[in-house]
């Protein structure tokens, strides 16, 4: 049984009692425990079942290492699964429950896995479920499903804050423990920009607990010192409750702060990721104790040697009345001391090595503790607490020697650097043999963009594992007892059995036992890799911390081959997980993503306009009215065009002006019609291709003075364009005086659609706008209801219709004023839908609906737009290209379905055989089809074989459902062939 | 997330404000010229592991095209150059024969 | 001129720093040679000079920003923008430039308070604290392009493009609530 101890505790403020409650039972703690610590204080060893066979775990660790105490913090929205219980500071009123279970912590029917856990061997799914091939979907996905997974899922939006920032440093010291104040300290007086993250509330790592003597003081005073004196640098900035997550290309550095958990509610942000850019990442990460691998290492009660002295010294908690200890090294012997000091027994040291002489081993024993050498445990004794250990040879099979009772087990298997910073961009480790570990390699670091170092390793990061030679490496002076060397151990005993083996764990919070990986090398995964996929080993939520190199090594020992030669897997970031939000941070609701809005888009909003996203605009699809449908609205919305006049807002249109001496010349080679002898005041027509000879874009161009053209594009298609005019300007023919800007914005502009089109802009006045002064295709600048416009004679509908430029400022009074003169003259806005329709009904082709990265113009009987008199423009040597030049290809025409419906949009045409595939060949595919309001009937175009020389014939369309629809070829233009209704 | 110096405005930008653009220093074959020509124009990129020529236009800055040499393996940045050249800089060439003896050259 | 209304028409939110969205401003893009003779000439009758890299020049209550090597900002009164555009572009028109009124298609924000560099700091992937008074830096806000100066001690101006000016400030009120204070 664990307990809290009446004195005590460096972190605790027993001043300050904390209510909290788990699985709903009130318990109590004090400022500055650990959800962990406070749970054990209260006696509570059983805290969670494992994810495989459900049994029952308790903490391991004190630390971010802690693999089997994942909680459900909060209730509601603000409920989070999988929080572990040793990095969760404890606040008043905080609630959680245990996980992985059902119906109850301690009675698990999910335990049966256990019992017939041989059943579930290493690749039991891929071996078990790959036949009958349909069970997989209907029978064994659902049930693995409902069996899996660790907490529940919250099913609220989340009511928190998070939030990024960028920094920038010359230093970042990743770790405040000794080694990280030293560094930070040293960079910090040489005038260096530093910022020091720890990942802890507190600063000082395990030193303060571990104890020793650093130039002269005890390791808390030391620490005090150093954070006294870096927090008056100016150039310092220090973070506790930070962990810097993951180290990439160039210095980037994200660092992960939790700026509220502790403080839930409190109006700050609750996490907030930095996002760094350092000259240096000094990592001071330390180092992760180890297990041993020992049948029933999992029981509630077997903690790392580390841990226990960690929450008797920290948070003055017992783990246990009686504790063991089992260890291959001299480190574990503190623990010894710790719990000696705290009052409690060590009824006996377990230790592997064949000699013990140590000064700290020395010191045990003077204590009166019986330290056993050569030694291992064969089992532990408990299921859901130890009750005690069998004690056995290590050099042996496990036959016991003596059992020992006891409530808790120490274990220590050495202590591996936490290399994970350094390795992320491709820092290199080395193997330690003396130390039995990998420790980063400081001849290969990883690089910044200029080559040299991004990262150097301190301290037990760096393998400088006890505080002397930590001390050492940071130019400090050090009084410590020296340790013996450790034996390397992976196994206990080492000659253990299958069934000691098969309760051995190696991945407590995936339940990998020794058993699983030595399986896997049989079955002939040699590669680190491999077996981590096949075993699962290292890939829960705690990434291996404990588990990545006991485990390689018994593959290693597996495959008979040296630990470096088999290697690690692959340190990916983050270090430890870090929350949905922090990465989403302000990218939510209203600004998820930048909503692009026109200077009319309130007025369309009030309207209660249906949206169609268009690239990221927002624009009105149609205005549906009470108790009409959206297709109702669109076919109003084109009949009043038709016969009144229709007002879109058009202001998403590309206007891209270009300039210079040789901006002719330019546009020329842009466009694959003639830009450069256009008239002063005219419009054209032109479209774009790339240089593989596809269309890419299209508008009308028009001439503004002797050397400047305006160019609209698509909507959504201005940034392209005007970064591919760009690109050529600056890349290829960076010789031309050609100047561009992007206007887009400057100009709100409107359609003003329909044969009283005309009668609208005479009722603003201000301007000539008759046939004779402003010509189709042409432009005219001046003054309409008082307003600055330009006003383009152009007409994407066969309508007349203007198109007509304002200052954007001005757009939403002049869309306004329109609104108004237009009234008595039955005015109407409308939205995209019906312009596509009205564009289909006259054959006009669509970026995006006709063309799809594949087409060239000549496809769509657009040689018309293209120049025969130039020698070159982009994507005409393309066009020359074999392929393009093929007589059967797929080119546009106008389709119509015999009884006048509606041709499904996407459906293909059939041609007689089958390909090598044993489907049936295709001659022909639907680009756009549509209900014409004005023809009172399906109107469709698309690419067939031939098309154009196949007029009246008629085509074979599967559709759904086995029906077939009849379609007959014919011209694309379904109104006003002759174009008089624009031209009027 | 790679980092580079803009050679117009000077700023080091991070790649969130930049576009790549592919290999650079490619010479554009227009009508006349042979299937070979356009094909290697149009397709052909030399993709290798070590020192490579490429373009990034500082998108989100001063909105002008550079030309940067850069290892795609080390990722390591030699250095960055206006893209009005058709050839890199000798200076930057030599800088990179000094840092990687083995390279067999830009062309 | 009547009726023009900027983007936000003046939205203000007041956090641990105050955001603004600034009003109808004037704005000429000039894209020129910044080494003509005449380009100095042109905006001598206004008291500005050339800005050298990166740098913001103000006289008279204008100010002419460096946008890129070819381009310049001339951020002036709205009503006078088109008549400064124009007789500009008269002073230009021997030399291959352009000169455009573009006063319509941004918006203009100002963060301002002695915090109002950690407002920015959320947003923007730069340097705030070597960021000299009156260099123009553009840059990206979370997921779009803007160009902003310290135009003060504690003050940062900014200009997005007009169609995401709400976007522009849906960030920076969220970036200066309260409690989100970074120091």
């Amino acid at each position: 049984m664990s307990t809290r101890l009446a004195k005590g505790g460096r972190l605790l403020d027993r001043s300050k009692p904390l209510n909290f409650t788990f699985n709903g039972t009130p318990l109590r703690g004090f400022q500055g425990d650990t959800l962990a610590s406070a749970l054990l204080g209260s006696g509570r060893t059983l805290l969670g079942r494992s994810f495989k066979y459900h049994r029952p775990r308790g903490l391991v660790a004190s630390g971010v290492e802690e693999p089997n105490v994942l909680v459900n913090l909060g209730r509601n929205a603000r409920l989070e699964p999988d929080q572990r219980a040793t990095t969760t500071e404890l606040f008043e009123g905080a609630e959680a429950s245990s996980q992985n279970h059902w119906p109850s912590l301690d009675f698990d029917i999910g335990e049966i896995n256990d019992k017939i856990g041989k059943l579930f061997p290493a690749g039991f799914y891929y071996k078990t479920f790959m036949a009958p091939k349909w069970a997989w979907k209907h029978l064994f996905e659902p049930v693995i499903r409902q069996a899996a997974g660790l907490g529940a899922a919250p099913k609220e939006a989340d009511p928190d804050r998070y939030e990024q920032t960028y920094a920038f440093c010359d230093v970042l010291v990743a770790g405040g423990g000794v080694a990280g104040l030293a560094a930070a300290l040293a960079e910090a007086k040489a005038g260096k920009r530093v910022m020091v993250m720890e990942q802890t509330a507190f600063w000082g790592g395990r030193a303060p607990v571990d104890g020793g003597i650093i130039d002269g003081l005890a390791p808390d005073e030391w620490v005090r010192n150093a954070i006294e004196t870096l927090e008056k640098m100016e150039n310092v900035q220090l973070f506790t409750r930070t962990m810097v997550s993951g180290l990439y290309n160039h210095g980037y550095v994200i660092g992960y702060q939790r700026v509220a958990d502790h403080t839930p509610g409190d109006g700050r942000p609750r996490h907030r990721l930095w996002r760094i850019r350092a000259g240096l990442v000094i990592t001071a990460t330390g180092a992760l104790e180890r297990p041993l691998a020992f049948a029933g290492n999992d029981v509630p009660g077997v903690m790392l040697a580390s841990a226990v002295r960690d929450y008797v010294v920290n948070w003055a908690v017992s783990p246990g009345d009686r504790v063991v200890i089992v260890t291959n090294n001299d480190d574990a012997y503190r623990t010894a001391l710790a719990v000696l000091d705290a009052g409690l027994s060590v009824p006996v040291v377990i230790d592997a090595r064949d000699s013990v002489t140590g000064a700290l081993p020395m010191a045990v024993k003077a204590r009166g503790v019986r330290v056993l050498e050569g030694r291992g445990i064969a089992k532990v004794l408990g299921r859901k607490a130890v009750t005690g250990v069998e004690i056995c040879a290590q050099a042996g099979e496990g036959g016991v020697i003596e059992t020992v009772a006891c409530d808790c087990v120490a274990m220590s298997g050495g202590w591996s650097p936490v290399v994970h910073l350094f390795s992320h961009v491709g820092g290199k480790l080395i193997w330690d043999e003396a130390g039995a570990m990998f420790r980063p390699d400081a001849t290969r670091p990883p690089i910044k963009a200029d080559g040299t170092a991004l990262a150097r390793a301190v301290g037990a990061a760096n393998g400088a594992l006890t505080l002397d030679a930590l001390c050492a490496e940071a130019g400090l002076a050090a009084q410590v007892e020296p340790e013996a060397p450790l034996a390397p151990v992976w196994v206990m005993p080492a000659g253990a059995k299958e069934a000691l083996k098969f309760k051995a764990f190696l991945d407590y919070q995936n339940d990998v036992k020794v058993s699983d990986v030595q399986l896997a090398a049989r079955e002939g995964y040699t590669s680190v890799e491999h077996t981590k996929r096949y075993t699962t080993l290292g890939m829960a939520s705690d990434q291996g911390k404990l588990s990545n190199i006991n485990g390689l090594a018994i593959l290693s020992d597996a495959l008979g081959q040296a630990i470096p030669q088999t290697g690690t897997t692959t340190f990916r970031p983050p270090y430890t997980p870090i929350s949905f939000g922090a990465v989403a941070a302000e990218a939510k609701g209203e600004i998820f993503q930048p909503l692009r809005r026109t200077p009319m888009h309130g007025w369309h909003e009030a309207k209660g306009a249906h949206w169609e996203p268009v690239g990221l605009w927002r624009r009105p699809y149609c205005y549906p009215r009470a108790g009409e449908s959206h297709r109702d609205a669109v076919n109003r919305e084109i009949t009043n065009t038709r016969t009144n006049v229709g007002l879109l807002d058009a202001s998403t249109l590309g206007k891209i002006v270009v300039k210079g001496p040789d901006a002719g010349r330019f546009l020329d080679m842009l466009y694959t019609g003639m830009m450069s002898t256009l008239p002063v005041g005219k419009c054209r027509y032109g479209i774009m291709c790339n240089e593989n000879g596809f269309l890419m874009d299209d508008g009308v161009v028009v001439r503004l003075s002797e050397d400047s053209w305006l160019c609209h594009t698509t909507s959504g298609g201005a940034e392209h364009i005007h970064a591919w005019m760009e690109d050529w300007l600056q890349c290829e023919w960076w010789d031309w005086k050609v100047y561009t800007a992007n206007l887009t914005e400057q100009y709100a502009q409107v359609a003003v659609v329909g044969p009283k089109a005309r009668m609208v802009l005479e009722k603003l006045g201000g301007m000539d706008v008759s046939k004779e002064a402003l010509p189709f295709m042409s432009l005219a600048e001046g003054t309409l209801g008082g307003f600055p416009a330009r006003v383009f004679r152009i007409s994407f509908s066969g309508e007349l219709s203007y198109e007509i430029a304002v200052p954007a400022n001005m757009g939403l009074a002049f869309w306004e004023a329109l609104n108004a003169a237009g009234a008595e003259f039955g005015a109407m806005p409308y939205g995209t839908e019906a312009l596509h329709v009205m564009r289909a009904e006259k054959g006009f082709i669509m970026i995006g609906d006709e063309t799809d990265g594949t087409v060239i113009p000549q496809d769509l009987n657009l040689g018309w737009a293209i120049s025969k008199k130039k020698d070159d423009y982009l994507g005409k040597r393309a066009q020359a290209r074999v392929e393009m030049a093929r007589p059967d290809r797929w080119r546009l025409v106008g389709l119509e379905t015999i009884d006048g419906t509606v041709l499904p949009d996407g459906v293909y045409a059939v041609a007689e055989g089958h390909n090598a595939n044993g489907q049936r060949n295709t001659q022909g595919r639907v680009t756009s089809t549509y209900w014409s309001p004005t023809l009172k009937k399906g109107i469709a175009m698309g690419l067939v074989v031939n098309g154009p020389e196949r007029m009246g014939e008629v085509l074979d369309f599967p559709g759904d459902g086995g029906v077939v629809h009849k379609v007959k070829i014919v011209d694309p233009c379904f109104y006003d062939k002759e174009g008089e209704k624009a031209n009027v | 997330m790679l980092t580079f110096t803009c050679p117009y405005c000077g700023v080091v930008a991070e790649e969130s404000e930049l576009t790549g653009g592919g290999e650079a220093h490619l010479k554009r074959f227009g009508p006349g010229s042979s299937d070979a020509e356009f094909e290697a124009y149009l397709f052909t990129r030399k993709n290798p592991k070590g020192v490579h020529f490429e373009r990034w236009r500082h998108a989100y800055g001063c909105g002008k095209w550079f030309l940067a040499a850069r290892d795609t393996n080390t990722l390591e940045v030699f250095g960055t150059y206006p893209a009005q050249t058709t050839e890199p800089p000798a200076d930057l060439i030599a800088a990179i024969k000094n840092k990687r003896p083995g390279w067999e050259g830009w062309k | 001129m009547s009726e023009a209304m900027s983007a936000l028409k003046g939205e203000t939110h007041v956090g641990f720093a105050t955001v603004a969205e600034a009003g109808l401003t004037g704005m000429v893009t000039i894209r020129a040679d910044l080494s003509d003779p005449a380009l100095a000439a042109a905006l001598a009758p206004l008291g500005l000079t050339v800005p050298a890299l990166r740098q913001v020049t103000a006289a008279g209550g204008r100010s002419l920003g460096w946008m890129s090597p070819d381009e310049l900002l001339l951020v002036c009164g709205y009503d006078e923008a088109p008549a400064l555009a124009a007789t500009l572009a008269t002073a230009l028109a021997d030399s291959h430039a352009l000169v455009v009124n573009v006063s319509d298609m941004r918006a203009r924000f100002t963060v301002s308070g002695a915090k109002a560099r950690e407002v920015m700091m959320k947003l923007c992937p730069l340097d705030f604290a070597t960021l000299p008074e009156m260099e123009m830096r553009r840059t990206r806000a979370a997921q779009v392009a803007v160009a902003l100066w310290r135009s003060g001690a504690d003050e940062v101006s900014l200009v997005c493009f007009r169609s995401v000016a709400t976007y522009v400030m849906g960030l920076l009120e969220v970036s200066s609530r309260r409690g989100g204070e970074i120091f």
